[in-house]
């Protein structure tokens, strides 16, 4: 770990140590014209004085926000640092958010000062600026499309920092003085976390939080200063900023901005980082993307790559985890790493990995079990906003897909009667900005914070996730049923796209399953299956024997679990229609209703209770022009297998 | 956006009492307009008009029988292509003219081929000047690349994309050779609506940040009147109105033209 001098408690202060201590050293590059540009240490102090001068001269002062709005660009970066410095706070957006959405946060956070990336964002906050009065000051970074624009609110980057070279002429030193007056349990930054209902609530993390956790992750991987590190996720997200700001400060290694969002997968191959980030969707569309041109390819190289993915699945993650592993694949694995692993880890840029994290949703075994069978250390972890992501991490060596690790240092756990998680952590964040209600619901009057996730800890004290503790509900004998934790692992496979559980105070576990059209289509196209549209696919029996296999390895899984192997799926049907949010079924981010559901289909409920094998259903739907109609259809209600617990010795 | 009163400096092409006809048909017939420095000017005309044939005069590649063609103050009887082109007049084409098999940079560059100066010994060598003018050349065609927003195609091969983004690259090529006028000949033919917006984006953005003269044809109404500052409109050969898009809008004989009349 880089030896930041002790007194070093904000990112400012931290700043300065590195100008000094390594300042001849690249800090951040950004691929613009094609080139990678760096800057120094020492460049990077420089530009964040000149604007902390400019910010000062346009009337910042300590305690203010500042809005931050963009993709990761060193300019946005240094506006942070810059706010930082002068003791005030930043505010980082979406780049996607919609002008409306972004209403709220100006008007809680009181905004007065803006950097945003280009005019797209500056004509958002143009849009919003009659509901938000406050709002003064927009500075913008790319000049692109700005010439007509008339308005005193703005002013280009440029401007700012030639205003701040004359007032840091004019005031000598201020800029030491006001980096020095920070203090660690200070405001750092304040990230709004989209909540399901009601307005966003902005979560207060001061510098402790921040530099604390970033100091236990480098202790825990040995991060050096020399990592290369990927800026590509959105600067809001907690993520981005725990792993690309608060930890490249602390740490001191470089970070790499590429050059647009359809550029990350080239520039993270030139870049070839060694300590990477990424949610499991970005992992799953970079296997996709495997997975196709492999289709593509002439049919020796494709066998070639099937059989070698077979070593690899089979030994590939054991031999990550230093378990032992017979001569012959120990032999056959190193001949794949020379064919196939070595290359695609190369044109997944991936080769100088040491340590890769995913965290933001539960990830597929099979995804997570890939990248880890190529012989890249991914790890999942798991925490939230409101924790700094300081939970829990899964140790080398000993990585189980379906667990997140046992809790890192300093972090300590309980689970309430309930089964939901509550903790207390370094990282635990200071308070909901100006919502002190939602504070004291968070966080209890001895500190825990309630995570409102349930789930319990495995024989090797390995924390195990299973669903949002409000939807954790009991079977009629007691059984612990975790909807949700079902739902995943069916739609973990490529031909489930949508699944719902029933269970809470009913004597079986029964699901509805929704087929993927794309992959069932592809797979039923394979086979010479004739069918005519969504539902008549659905209702094949050959689509059924295909659900059911699904259903029976769910349960085959399931029964390994001591604490879930009662809540087996005894009975299942495959809905004739996908669910869909403009029918109300499922919310705009794709989560499934399941009260809605059960009262929407209740003919179909109660014939999976009652032992029918077939029910008839008839369903409202809306067409995408706004019509509604009606679709009846009936459906084959299957038993699936369940098997016998088994007494499974600790691993 | 301030749509603040556009102003457009002298007449920077004229073409003048123009008539081209091949054997006994007539595409154009005294034909005469003017484009302002720094505008975007249209030609529309429904099917058959003579808008491409009006483009191919102007660039060098009709003769016309008759009539004149003055650009930058020069006034010819016919242009040469090449002439066209070292006088800063760009195009791109309907059917793209692009090397398929190429990237996109190299294609891109390629559009810069009249301004390279050192001699091809020297470029094969990569000595001295011949470097510094490639980094010159390359930095150019970055920049267009990066105001096309198709970094992420740079070195795919031209072949490879969707016709979207052939037709943007195309834009590029032209764009590369620093023009005085551009001519495009239906930079939106064959897109999807969100292909044109995007299309019209960087037409009004080359205007407005190159300051480069924009001539096109096209088709789609719409599109015309909303991006242009001023509209010509061709029938049979003839020019049957000449106008803001407002004027035109309201022009009979162009309603006529567009939507038929009755006989």
């Amino acid at each position: 770990m880089a030896s930041a001098p002790a007194v070093a408690d904000t990112f400012p202060k931290l700043l300065l140590a590195h100008a000094g201590e390594r300042g001849g050293r690249p800090a951040i590059r950004e691929k613009d014209l094609g080139i990678w540009q760096s800057w120094t240490w020492s460049q990077v102090a420089e530009e964040v004085r000149l604007l902390a001068a400019g910010l000062a001269s346009r009337g910042f002062r300590r305690g203010m926000h500042l809005a931050v709005v963009g993709d990761n660009r060193p300019r946005l970066y240094w506006a942070q640092l810059a706010t930082q410095a002068l003791g005030g706070i930043p505010v980082p957006f979406y780049q996607d958010a919609p002008a409306p959405e972004m209403v709220y946060v100006f008007q809680n956070a009181e905004i007065e000062f803006a950097i945003v990336e280009d005019q797209e964002q500056a004509d958002k906050l143009f849009e919003i600026l009659p509901q938000c009065p406050k709002l003064k000051h927009v500075f913008y970074d790319d000049p692109r499309g700005f010439r007509n624009y008339r308005r005193e609110e703005l002013a280009d980057y440029e401007t700012l920092r030639a205003e701040g070279e004359a007032y840091a002429k004019a005031n000598p030193g201020f800029f030491e003085e006001s980096v020095g007056k920070g203090k660690g349990a200070d405001t750092a930054i304040m990230l709004y976390t989209s909540g399901t209902t009601g307005n966003p609530k902005g979560v207060v993390l001061s510098y402790d939080n921040l530099v604390l956790t970033s100091r236990a992750y480098a202790e825990l991987e040995g991060l050096r200063d020399d990592e290369e590190v990927l800026a590509y996720l959105p600067m809001a997200w907690i993520g981005q900023n725990l792993f690309s700001y608060a930890q490249w400060l602390v740490t001191g290694f470089r970070i790499n901005c590429p050059e647009s969002a359809e550029t990350v997968i080239t520039d993270m191959r030139e870049i070839g980082p060694t300590y990477y980030f990424a949610p499991p969707r970005v992992l799953e569309a970079l296997l996709t993307q495997v997975t196709i041109r492999m289709e593509d390819a002439g049919r020796f190289k494709r066998w070639l790559f099937h059989y070698f993915m077979g070593v690899a699945r089979r030994v590939g993650a054991r031999l990550l985890d230093g378990e032992l592993v017979s001569g012959r694949d120990r032999l056959l694995y190193g001949l794949g790493g020379i064919f196939i692993y070595g290359p695609l880890r190369n044109s997944l840029g991936m080769t100088r990995i040491r340590v890769a994290y995913t965290a933001g949703e539960a990830i597929g075994p099979d995804l997570f079990v890939f990248y880890r069978s190529l012989g890249v250390n991914l790890k999942q972890i798991y925490g939230q906003t409101e924790t700094c992501v300081m939970v829990c991490v899964q140790p080398n060596g000993q990585v189980k897909p379906d667990t997140v690790g046992p809790p890192m240092k300093g972090v300590e756990i309980r689970l309430l009667d309930s089964g939901e998680i509550v903790l207390k952590s370094p990282g635990l964040f200071v308070e909901y900005h100006q919502n002190e209600q939602a504070t004291r619901e968070a966080k209890d009057s001895e500190g825990w914070y309630h995570t409102g996730d349930a789930g319990y800890f495995d024989a090797d004290g390995h924390l195990k996730i299973i669903d949002r503790a409000k939807d954790v509900g009991k079977l009629q004998d007691g059984t612990l049923f975790a909807p949700k934790y079902l739902e995943n692992k069916l739609k973990f496979f490529a031909a489930i796209k949508e699944a719902v559980a029933f269970g809470d105070a009913r004597p079986e576990v029964a699901a509805m399953i929704n087929i993927d059209m794309q992959a069932v289509g592809d797979w039923a196209e394979r086979r010479g299956i004739a069918y005519a549209g969504y539902q008549d696919l659905a209702a094949k029996p050959q689509v059924y024997e295909l659900v059911r296999e699904c259903v029976e390895k769910v349960n085959a899984d399931l029964a390994a679990d001591p604490k879930l192997s009662g809540s087996q799926i005894r009975r299942f049907v495959v809905l004739h229609k996908e669910l869909d949010a403009d029918d109300g079924e499922l919310t705009r981010t794709r989560k499934v209703r399941r009260r809605y559901i059960a009262e929407k289909y209740e003919s179909v409920v109660h014939a999976l209770y009652t032992g029918a094998d077939h029910c008839w259903v008839e369903a409202q739907v809306r067409f995408e022009d706004g019509r509604t109609g009606t679709v009846r259809a009936q459906l084959a209600v299957q038993e699936a297998k369940t098997f016998p617990p088994a007494a499974r010795m600790a691993a | 956006m301030s749509t603040a009163a556009r102003s457009f400096g002298p007449v920077i092409l004229g073409v003048e009492d123009v008539s081209l006809a091949f054997g006994g048909v007539k595409a154009l017939t005294e034909v005469s307009f003017d484009v302002r420095e720094h505008e975007i000017r249209a030609i529309i005309g429904p099917n058959g008009a003579g808008k491409s044939s009006m483009l191919n005069v102007i660039n060098g590649v009709y003769h016309p029988q008759k009539g004149h063609v003055t650009f930058l103050g020069e006034r010819r009887h016919a242009m040469d292509p090449h002439h066209a082109a070292r006088m800063g007049i760009a195009r791109t084409f309907q059917s793209l003219a692009l090397f398929k098999g190429m990237s996109v940079l190299d294609n891109m560059l390629a559009g810069r081929n009249l301004m390279m100066r050192t001699n091809i010994l020297l470029q094969a060598l990569r000595v001295g000047p011949a470097l510094r003018e490639e980094v010159r050349h390359r930095r150019r065609v970055e920049e267009i690349i990066d105001f096309l927003e198709i970094q992420h195609v740079r070195k795919t091969p031209v072949g490879r994309l969707p016709y979207g983004l052939q037709k943007r690259v195309d834009l590029g090529r032209a764009l590369a050779a620093e023009p005085k006028v551009l001519l495009l000949d239906e930079p939106m033919a064959g897109m999807n609506v969100e292909e044109k917006q995007d299309m019209c984006r960087f037409i009004v953005d080359v205007n407005d940040e190159f300051g480069t003269t924009i001539v096109l044809i096209e088709h789609d109404m719409g599109v015309v009147m909303d991006l242009s500052d001023r509209v010509a409109v061709l029938d049979y050969g003839k020019l049957i109105g000449d106008g803001t898009p407002d004027e035109v809008r309201a022009n009979q004989s162009v309603i006529d033209a567009y939507l038929g009349v009755k006989h």
